[in-house]
């Protein structure tokens, strides 16, 4: 695959970038935000790699964005790596939390902050289905990805069932399609 | 501010166990934090909980910042600082070490099949969490006008996603949604 395509980047460049991208996501939308700059911009992952990354990322323990940001420091830079990409995800939201939450303890409710931040959910819950469009585009080509990726949003975002029971009835599929044809170990 | 001491090893204890079990990501805990901080603990009442809760979920960053502003509410800025490091710490060593599995294992089967098959249930994922996120911030009829513009917007143009996502805050400031 396209493993070696890009430069490796230094422990700045991948705090700094994940600060980029946590700072750009108000309102939500990390995944599209990692996704425009992971993939897209910075060319750090194949697109394949990037959504199944995502896809263990979420069913491993702990926040996805945070495992993204360990999983993408740890292949350039390994440990060092994982802890500045955590490190630029957080440090700075986190202080602006704080703002946020001390504020709203004081004043009890900002009604225009609300309002923007609604209107800003609005903007990110596009990112997000533009980025179904994006990768949807790519990689739903024939009947079996068409249903698998039905199945999925159905019981996940229809029914709400939890992760695990989606990905148990869906995830054996995948991967017996996609399994590689010749035996190479 | 008698009680900061306990409450930091509460705040300790509470978001170190919930690290490695909030599998499937950080919401999956969510009723499990509300139990304990508002019922357990009485750090906060059920209706600051849900606010702070918008707050995370709409701030940049990841969501699971929430927990930043519980341990601010139970224990100041050292409690703050304490629930982030616990909530991030055990499972990060977990994702890390697989994370080290999954770049050794380049050339296996199931490494290959992961990659090429997981695709389509990573998008139905991601298309579910826009559904749900659409369902937590109470989308109505003008919210899904301004979602769906902005979606046509960031699919067929290459329009910086800052603006779309800053534009739709001003109209959202201006009161338009």
């Amino acid at each position: 695959m396209s493993e070696a395509a890009a430069v490796k980047p230094s422990l700045l460049e991948l705090a700094l970038t994940f600060n980029h991208i946590s700072l750009a996501s108000f309102g939500g939308g990390l995944s599209a935000w990692s996704r425009e700059v992971v993939v897209v911009e910075k060319k750090w992952m194949s697109e394949e790699e990037f959504l199944s990354i995502l896809t263990m990322c979420r069913i491993l323990p702990g926040a996805n964005q945070v495992n993204v940001a360990i999983f993408v420091g740890a292949k350039f830079l390994g440990l060092p790596g994982a802890f500045a990409a955590v490190f630029g995800l957080t440090f700075l939201p986190a202080v602006l939390i704080l703002l946020l939450g001390a504020a709203y303890f004081q004043y009890s409710h900002v009604p225009a902050l609300q309002n923007a931040l609604k209107g800003a959910a609005a903007g990110a819950i596009a990112l997000t289905l533009s980025m179904v469009f994006k990768t949807g585009r790519k990689c739903l080509l024939g009947v079996i990805p068409w249903i698998l990726f039905a199945a999925t949003f159905f019981l996940n975002g229809i029914l709400r069932w939890p992760l695990f029971g989606v990905l148990a009835l869906t995830a054996p599929f995948a991967l017996l399609r996609a399994w590689p044809k010749n035996k190479s170990k | 501010m008698k009680d900061e001491g306990l409450n930091l090893i509460h705040v300790l204890i509470l978001f170190s166990s919930l690290s490695l079990l909030s599998i499937g990501g950080g919401n999956t805990v969510i009723p499990e934090m509300h139990r304990k901080a508002v019922d357990s603990y009485s750090w906060m009442n059920g209706n600051q909980f849900a606010d702070l809760f918008a707050i995370s979920q709409a701030a940049p960053g990841p969501s699971i910042l929430l927990v930043t502003l519980i341990g601010y509410k139970a224990a100041g800025i050292t409690g703050a600082v304490l629930a982030t490091v616990a909530m991030i710490l055990p499972a990060g060593i977990l994702v890390y070490l697989v994370s080290r599995l999954w770049s050794r294992s380049a050339d296996s089967p199931l490494r290959s099949a992961i990659e090429r098959g997981f695709a389509p249930l990573t998008v139905g994922l991601v298309l579910a969490s826009g559904w749900v996120m659409s369902k937590a911030a109470d989308h109505d009829w003008r919210a899904w006008i301004l979602t769906g513009a902005c979606t046509v917007l960031c699919t067929t143009t290459k329009t910086n996603p800052i603006l779309i996502v800053g534009g739709a805050a001003l109209v959202g400031w201006l009161g338009w949604v």
